[in-house]
């Protein structure tokens, strides 16, 4: 696998390799609801697909169903009515092992206990593909480094995890998700903690893995301008209702994000097609 | 890269295993009646040789029937404490977690005075009373410490402390309905002591014992690449394929079973859990696959010298063995408190 930058430009795909890696059916969320009151949605209908080598943008403001529905991707909850399938398998029917095996999804890490180095890190990865007491082999030890090359992190092997910067532990912990081999890749939040310059290398490297090494990836993000110029579609949630889904092109509308973000706001459409979103003329009126 | 691999957990464990062995030949020779070290060695071998005929007799009751059960109770009892602490701490992700600071050990304590008072001479009635006590105040004890539906290290903590209080305070009615004998026998076994509980048969017992040790260890030490995962966050461990729910009861049942093993041959020896793994993490680092066996086989060294250490300072008087465990825990506890504070 190669890390080498090469031609990756954000630029739209819109050639689809065939073969559907996530489809989501119908797929919708309620929480515990009891016998008297009505279930409450988190998450109404909701249907899309990714194909293979595709990034997708799961936008929308606070409390929209965006978290819901990166659980119901990752397995963690199973879907009140519908399906999600991802390599033609219903997720919620997979073991744990072989969902992690195809899955993986990258969080806000928590606080480590004890310290742990880079590599150790990144090795846990391999779990899902362990046996008994699950000593590492050298083929591990080697998709471990590959991973690392491939975030550009081969520097931090042997580091400290508690001593690397925001940027640094970011790629680490994608690292760790590219050691479980998975073909589906979320991230949930990924960008918060960066800044511009981390936000932007960040959202190139996934749609680099996106290209070069056929990932699927999903990025549940605040970030209109990013997920515009670097996602190939995005699922618009709101209030637990997914309102449309498509290429930036077709889901950045005036009005719709008006609505959606409650602020004043206008796209542009730039030369490639993509949209760009800024602060409305009666901003601050 | 340099992971773990079995021979470095098999050398690091000989190397350990060595050390215990010294120790124990160093116990051997200590006390009143003096024997060189040749001879303990001799001794050794021509009893496990089956050649009883070839030893002196002294020698013979000397270790086999006095200081060599004593040792082997030592071993198990430190081996256990260490093996549970260590099995707490990753239940709990708490580094400060031990059986006797969360009360477990008091749990215990209850449960055998309890099954003493009431069936003292059903066999294994003790064991298993310790057991159910130690098992009931850890699932108190964590529900306790849960704020918010996580668990809080602090809260942890405090449970862990009013669950010592309210346990001890049981255990002080029961003693006073006992005689003056009784009771003081009684409070020192509280302490920790190796002495008072050794049959006169001690062979059969101690068969019993050590295998119940190998099911309960054995089973969180198969657990430990699970545990290495769930220390590095619950939920991530899930991601990854973890069964977490699974390995918590798992760990949960056995790290119960192994306190109420301790506490029912030796009272209550405190910090041997807390102690023990945190001088094996800073020598072999963190992963629990190593940290395990290491923390047995360092259990078992800290409480046979320690156990030493109480019958030779003072002799004749003999000291209860938990208050120099303690002794030399509670400075490792504050300091482990203050730096995770800062």
């Amino acid at each position: 696998m190669s890390s080498a930058a090469g031609s990756a430009s954000p630029m739209v795909t819109s050639e689809r390799t065939p073969g559907v890696r996530l489809k989501v059916e119908q797929a919708s969320y309620a929480y515990a609801a009891t016998d008297r009151s009505a279930p409450k949605f988190a998450l109404g209908p909701t249907s899309f697909e990714a194909q293979q080598k595709e990034l997708v943008a799961i936008l929308g403001p606070n409390a929209s169903g965006k978290s819901t529905l990166l659980k119901l991707l990752a397995g963690i909850e199973r879907p009140l009515s519908g399906r999600i399938e991802v390599d033609n398998t219903e997720v919620s029917s997979l073991d744990l092992r072989t969902r992690a095996q195809r899955i993986a999804l990258v969080q806000q890490e928590s606080e480590l206990l004890f310290p742990l180095r880079v590599w150790e890190y990144v090795l846990q990865g391999r779990y899902p593909y362990g046996k008994r007491l699950r000593f590492e082999s050298e083929e591990d030890c080697l998709l471990a480094a590959n991973a690392l090359a491939q975030v550009g992190a081969d520097a931090l092997r042997d580091r400290w995890m508690d001593q690397l910067s925001g940027g640094e532990k970011q790629r680490v912990i994608l690292a760790r998700a590219l050691a479980q081999q998975p073909s589906l890749l979320l991230l949930d939040e990924p960008t918060q903690h960066l800044d511009i310059g981390g936000k932007v290398e960040l959202l190139r490297r996934l749609r680099r893995l996106a290209d070069e090494s056929r990932y699927t990836v999903l990025v549940v993000t605040h970030e209109l301008n990013l997920a515009a110029e670097f996602s190939d579609r995005i699922v618009l949630l709101h209030k637990g209702k997914c309102l449309r889904v498509g290429t930036p092109a077709e889901v950045y509308d005036r009005a719709l994000l008006e609505e959606v973000f409650e602020a004043p706001l206008d796209v542009e459409m730039r030369a490639g097609g993509r949209p760009r979103v800024i602060l409305g003329a009666n901003f601050g009126t | 890269m340099r992971p773990l691999t079995p021979k470095r957990v098999a050398l690091i464990c000989a190397g350990l295993g060595a050390l215990l062995f010294v120790a124990a030949v160093v116990s051997l020779r200590i006390g009143a009646y003096p024997i060189s070290v040749v001879d303990i060695v001799k001794t050794l071998g021509s009893g496990i040789l089956g050649r009883w005929e070839s030893i002196p007799s002294e020698h013979r009751s000397i270790i086999f029937d006095v200081r060599l059960p004593r040792i082997l109770l030592g071993i198990l009892v430190g081996a256990s404490l260490s093996t549970a602490g260590t099995g707490f701490q990753a239940l709990l992700r708490n580094p400060l977690a031990d059986p006797y600071v969360l009360g477990v050990s008091s749990g215990a304590a209850l449960g055998a005075i309890i099954a003493l008072i009431a069936a003292p001479h059903a066999a294994g009635a003790v064991q298993i009373a310790a057991f159910v006590g130690a098992a009931a105040t850890t699932a108190a004890v964590y529900f306790l410490g849960r704020r918010g539906g996580q668990v809080d290290s602090a809260t942890l903590l405090l449970a862990g402390i009013v669950a010592v209080s309210f346990l001890s305070a049981i255990i002080m009615f029961l003693m006073t309905t006992m005689s003056g004998r009784d009771m003081r026998g009684m409070a020192f076994w509280l302490m920790g002591d190796l002495a008072s509980t050794l049959p006169t048969n001690p062979l059969p017992w101690f068969e019993a014992l050590f295998f119940v040790f190998i099911v309960a260890g054995g089973a969180i030490y198969a657990t430990s690449s699970d545990l290495n995962l769930i220390l590095t966050g619950e939920q991530e461990a899930r991601h990854l394929g973890v069964n977490v729910n699974r390995v918590r009861l798992v760990v949960y049942v056995a790290a119960s079973f192994l306190t109420g093993l301790a506490v029912s041959v030796s009272g209550t020896i405190g910090y041997v859990g807390i102690l023990v793994p945190h001088v094996m993490r800073m020598l072999f680092g963190t992963d629990y696959r190593l940290l395990i066996p290491t923390s047995a086989i360092g259990g078992a060294i800290l409480v046979v010298v320690a156990d030493t250490l109480a019958r030779s300072v003072l002799s004749p008087t003999e000291l209860p063995v938990g208050a120099l465990t303690a002794l030399a825990g509670a400075p490792v506890f504050i300091y482990l408190m203050r730096r995770r504070v800062r």
